[in-house]
């Protein structure tokens, strides 16, 4: 396979016969014109921005998931277990050490939500034998379980009453109140997060995360370590979900038990799922579709009562009639997969 | 010295004894053939080798070291390589990223995300591409390959990676004459780079490209 001897002719032979228009990157640029002009469209209704501050917040932690699943098949149930605990040490940072400046907090919360994931990782995939996706999401699972009920009983983290009263977020003397000035420091979080998971999961790593979707044996037989890769996506995920829940307790000014459990990590899959999975985009209209409708209906009681069953249905109808989500019925198989070569000028 | 050495493989499944104390020499740079009716355990002694199984008793050498317990990420880096029976391209992709997947798996970890790889191996890509006749259809999804087609591309696949010995599975089957004859040409020349084990159901296959013979009953 030398090289030189390569004839001019095989690039050219090489070119597609046909490029199918591209419409991720369409939609990514009115999500980001949306979310950009947001607050100046949305300027005298603090609580439309209080609630876009959110839906980007727990956009990110959607975004974690969707790297495991939707780009690595990891089925993880366990994503609120990184969001959670990052969520407590910024909290815990803030009362015990007075401390609140986003550039030691948020990558605190970054290290913390990464080193933790790789643990957990290590322990449920990196043993001599793969072991299966079921046991994989039981893992996840059962670790968001039993962290939401060890906080729920330990009282130095506030037990089943959480920690209240958090220290705003600050930057020098300036702190982070709501509006505005919140929504554009997440608003940031969520472009840089976006731009680095997306360059990953187009670079030629994202080609053996999407080989490895296809077909994990075959992979194995070319040489990869199938496993490593799963645990480097996964502690990155962490990394996402580490920020997310840091920016969430600050966000919200509280945090407690639920926000690390099994109720909270299911709720991320319901927002990646309804967007439909594998685009690292559908975890933000998924998360926002299902916000902005909970907004809507807030106010009925009736409803609000059912909420958890009427997201059990929309899951349940996803899953069975709309696999690849809203964005399945706009971006083909193809594109949400993607092409992974050197780029060719057709011609 | 033999490139790979199989010594009194035996593979037990429950009761059954699909391989049965099976003794193997494959010199470098030689095609060897596997022949033998249904169920003498010619793919159970390839994917013995290959290590999609661990055989029972006996062991494997190859390349002057024992891999009998070694998974097959490790085999497939030490110069291993096998063309599964059933088709298991990645239909999914493009023809041309199912190669760059082959290819790129000497890289290591850093490279592949930094993509540092992606313009060097081009050149590498399209030349396997066009050895197996596949350059026109370089940014076909492989799952619209023809059968004949992508049997060729697993081809092109498992010989991306320079292996020193490829496995290759029934590679004609359910292939055309025709396919079968450019199939036997696509393969003769990469005897100067590798040596070959092929299970095959045809003789006459067998009789035009290899040097020897192996037979399993």
């Amino acid at each position: 396979m030398d090289a030189a001897a390569r004839p001019s002719t095989l690039r050219k032979a090489g070119l597609p016969a046909k490029r199918p228009l591209r419409v991720l990157p369409v939609i990514e640029l009115a999500v980001l014109v949306v979310l950009v002009a947001a607050p100046v469209v949305l300027s005298g209704r603090a609580e439309l921005i209080t609630l876009m501050t959110n839906v980007i917040i727990l956009s990110l932690l959607a975004i974690s998931f969707d790297l495991c699943w939707g780009f690595s098949g990891i089925m993880s149930f366990g994503q609120a277990l990184f969001f959670g605990v990052a969520g407590y040490v910024v909290a815990l940072v803030g009362r015990d050490l007075d401390f609140s400046q986003l550039w030691g907090t948020l990558p605190l919360a970054m290290l913390v939500g990464g080193l933790l994931a790789a643990a957990l990782v290590a322990f449920l995939l990196l043993g001599r034998k793969a072991p299966s996706s079921i046991f994989v999401a039981f893992g996840t699972l059962t670790g968001a379980y039993a962290a939401e009920r060890l906080v729920a009983g330990w009282q130095y983290v506030g037990a089943g009453n959480g920690l209240s009263a958090i220290k705003l977020m600050g930057f020098g003397s300036f702190e982070f109140v709501e509006r505005v000035e919140f929504y554009s420091v997440v608003l940031t979080a969520l472009v840089l997060v976006y731009a680095a998971s997306r360059w990953l999961v187009r670079s030629q790593l994202g080609l053996v995360l999407a080989g490895m979707r296809q077909n994990e044996e075959r992979l194995a037989f070319f040489g990869y370590r199938v496993q490593v890769f799963k645990a480097l996506v996964f502690s990155f995920a962490g990394v996402i979900a580490g920020l997310s829940g840091a920016l969430y307790s600050y966000h919200q000014g509280f945090t407690g038990p639920s926000n690390l459990g099994p109720g909270l990590s299911t709720t991320a899959v319901i927002y990646c799922l309804f967007g439909g999975s594998g685009t690292l985009i559908d975890p933000v209209l998924g998360t926002a579709a299902i916000e902005l409708l909970n907004y809507v209906l807030a106010d009925t009681d009736a409803i609000r009562q059912f909420w958890p069953v009427i997201l059990g249905v929309v899951l349940l109808v996803v899953v069975m009639f709309q696999p690849t989500g809203l964005l399945g019925l706009v971006v083909s198989a193809r594109e949400r997969i993607g092409s992974f070569g050197v780029r060719r000028r057709p011609g | 010295m033999a490139l790979l050495e199989v010594s009194g493989a035996t593979k037990l499944y429950g009761q059954l004894r699909a391989l049965d104390g099976v003794d193997l020499s494959v010199e470098v740079g030689t095609f060897h053939g596997l022949i033998g009716p249904n169920g003498s355990g010619k793919s159970t002694l390839l994917k013995s080798i290959a290590g999609a199984h661990f055989p029972t008793t006996g062991a494997i050498r190859f390349d002057g070291a024992d891999i009998t317990q070694l998974p097959p990420y490790q085999r497939a880096r030490s110069g291993l390589s096998l063309k599964f029976q059933i088709t298991a391209v990645l239909a999914e992709l493009s023809v041309y990223d199912n190669v760059l997947l082959a290819l790129q798996s000497l890289e290591g970890n850093w490279s592949l995300l930094f993509s540092r790889s992606r313009k060097r191996l081009d050149a590498d890509v399209m030349h396997a591409l066009e050895r197996f006749r596949l350059a026109d259809r370089a940014d076909n999804l492989a799952g619209e390959l023809s059968h004949g087609e992508q049997q060729w591309l697993e081809i092109a696949m498992a010989l991306a990676p320079r292996p020193k010995l490829l496995l290759l599975d029934e590679p004609t089957g359910g292939m055309s004459p025709e396919e079968r004859r450019v199939t036997g040409e696509l393969l003769a020349p990469i005897r100067s780079e590798c040596a070959l084990v092929i299970v095959e159901h045809d003789l006459d296959f067998f009789k035009n490209i290899c040097d020897r013979l192996t037979v399993l009953d």
